[in-house]
């Protein structure tokens, strides 16, 4: 579960202080699944470094599972736009590199196990040998989801990880996704420019508003199903494909106005 | 079977025109030397081509492991702190632009007679500079999200140096590694040519200089070319064995 609890953040830039968040709050259930989506700029790659604990809110409080977050944790997965593999090893041992930080039991037997399970679910276990150089922009950020996940973590926090794929990649990867969802157990925060894949992905799409990032306004997809993409095009998802478009829309003419 | 005749038949070429040039302008040994006299010439100063090759060979392979110590450490001071960045780079591109010939004569006269130690330590302050340069940039350009893959996690900053920022930067290591053994071998040399009584392939060209011994001093630059291919081939080898995967990015 994550809980934002009324938290305001701020940069120093040279022309002083630059409010970023304004008491922002929000909650993602256990398991559940949840996306941000806001003009770009708004803050919402803040979001995530404070979830990961790598920085600190001035106000508010932030709680992963009843914990307040003060510091990096390993009950986190992230994942980027930038799949960030390294190059020097090949996908299996891009996909263990959690394994190596984080404090755990395994033998190297369970862990390379555990490895290609993932890879198998994300349809990349001929490719565990291959080095990321040889792999497509959606196969490494298949591996990079993988890669998030090795180490069973309880958040899992993605930046934008589709934003740099093309569409046809990137509604596979959607796909990838909810299968993940399905066989892993995780809460989950994305963030998105995509109001589409907020539909498709998440059960609470949360509208934050131009800086400084304030939760605007929030609604629940109510989905039926996850499997396939059809429910993209029903009379419900069109609904919330608008009523998204226009919340976005207050949003930036918000932003505007400020400025 | 071309790629190994096409090299050779040039070398033979060149070597035949030269000798022939040797020999047209009726040159005495005293003037110029002719690649008949090089054969005689490694025979007659056999031992000391291996003795004096053995010394600037190792006295270069040192100055490089200084370098290679030293750099690494000013590249990676520079790396992570921009305070020390900006305050190390001014002192070290003036330090940089002095001619290292120069420096050659005051090192010389400085610890005159120790022959080993201001040959190595001019391999050393000729070649560190673009091994500083190069893990320091190559850290500082490190995209923040590899650091906070493993960050978020919780991993030490050592831990991010050892299995992040250190192998992303060999590719840039081995590269001003390639520029530094080059410019190690020219310090070198430059010392051993300038040193009175000194030892090395330098010490041998400066007493056949001397002696107008022609065949001699081209020998001498002979066995220099064979001993810098040879330390360049060497850094390349351990290029491909610790940043061989580099070479398939950029393919």
């Amino acid at each position: 579960m994550i809980e934002f609890n009324n938290v305001s953040h701020y940069f120093s830039s040279k022309n002083g202080e630059l409010q970023v968040l304004d008491n922002l709050s929000f909650s993602v259930p256990k398991n559940g699944f949840s996306a941000i989506v806001g003009p770009s700029g708004c803050g919402k790659s803040t979001v995530t470094k404070l979830i990961a604990g790598l920085m600190k809110p001035r106000k508010g409080s932030i709680i992963l599972n009843g914990e307040a977050v003060q510091s990096p944790r390993s009950n986190i997965g992230m994942a980027f736009q930038n799949p960030v593999l390294l190059e020097w090893r090949n996908i299996l041992k891009n996909v263990m590199l959690p394994l190596e930080i984080v404090h755990n039991k395994l033998s190297n037997e369970e862990k390379v196990d555990r490895a290609r399970e993932l890879l198998a679910l994300v349809g990349l276990s001929e490719y565990e040998n291959s080095r990321p150089s040889e792999l497509s922009g959606g196969m490494r950020q298949r591996a990079s989801l993988c890669r998030s996940l090795i180490h069973r973590p309880e958040v899992l926090i993605l930046d934008e990880p589709f934003g740099a794929l093309d569409a046809f990649t990137r509604e596979d990867l959607w796909l990838t996704m909810n299968r993940l969802r399905e066989k892993e157990s995780f809460t989950c925060l994305i963030i998105t420019h995509d109001i589409r894949e907020s539909i498709f992905l998440a059960d609470e799409v949360v509208v934050l508003s131009g800086r400084p990032a304030t939760n605007q306004f929030s609604i629940k997809t109510e989905k039926e199903s996850n499997d396939n993409l059809d429910q993209l095009y029903t009379p419900h998802a069109s609904e919330l494909l608008n009523i998204l478009r226009e919340q976005i829309g207050i949003a930036r003419r918000k932003e505007m106005a400020d400025k | 079977m071309r790629r190994i005749a096409v090299p050779i038949l040039t070398i033979i070429l060149f070597l035949l025109f030269w000798e022939w040039l040797v020999w047209f302008n009726d040159w005495p040994n005293y003037k110029m030397a002719s690649p008949s006299d090089l054969g005689p010439a490694f025979w007659k100063y056999k031992t000391l081509f291996f003795s004096f090759g053995w010394d600037t060979l190792w006295r270069t392979v040192a100055g490089l492991l200084i370098s290679i110590v030293v750099g690494v450490a000013l590249g990676m001071v520079m790396g992570f702190s921009k305070l020390l960045q900006e305050g190390l780079y001014p002192l070290l591109i003036g330090f940089n632009a002095i001619p290292k010939a120069t420096i050659v004569p005051i090192l010389s006269l400085i610890f005159i007679g120790q022959h080993d130690f201001n040959t190595v330590l001019i391999a050393f302050l000729i070649s560190f500079f673009p091994i500083a340069v190069s893990v320091s940039i190559g850290l500082s350009t490190l995209e923040p999200e590899y650091r906070d893959i493993l960050r978020a996690l919780g991993a030490s900053k050592l831990k991010i140096f050892w299995k992040i920022a250190l192998p992303k930067t060999l590719p840039e290591f081995f590269g001003a590694l390639k520029v530094a053994v080059t410019l190690a071998f020219i310090g070198t040399n430059l010392m051993e040519i300038v040193s009175p009584h000194g030892r090395g392939l330098g010490a041998l060209f400066d007493s056949g200089k001397t002696n107008s011994d022609y065949p001699l001093m081209f020998a001498v630059l002979i066995a220099l070319a064979v001993l810098g291919i040879v330390l360049y081939y060497c850094v390349v080898v351990l290029e491909r064995i610790f940043a061989g995967w580099a070479d398939q990015l950029s393919r």
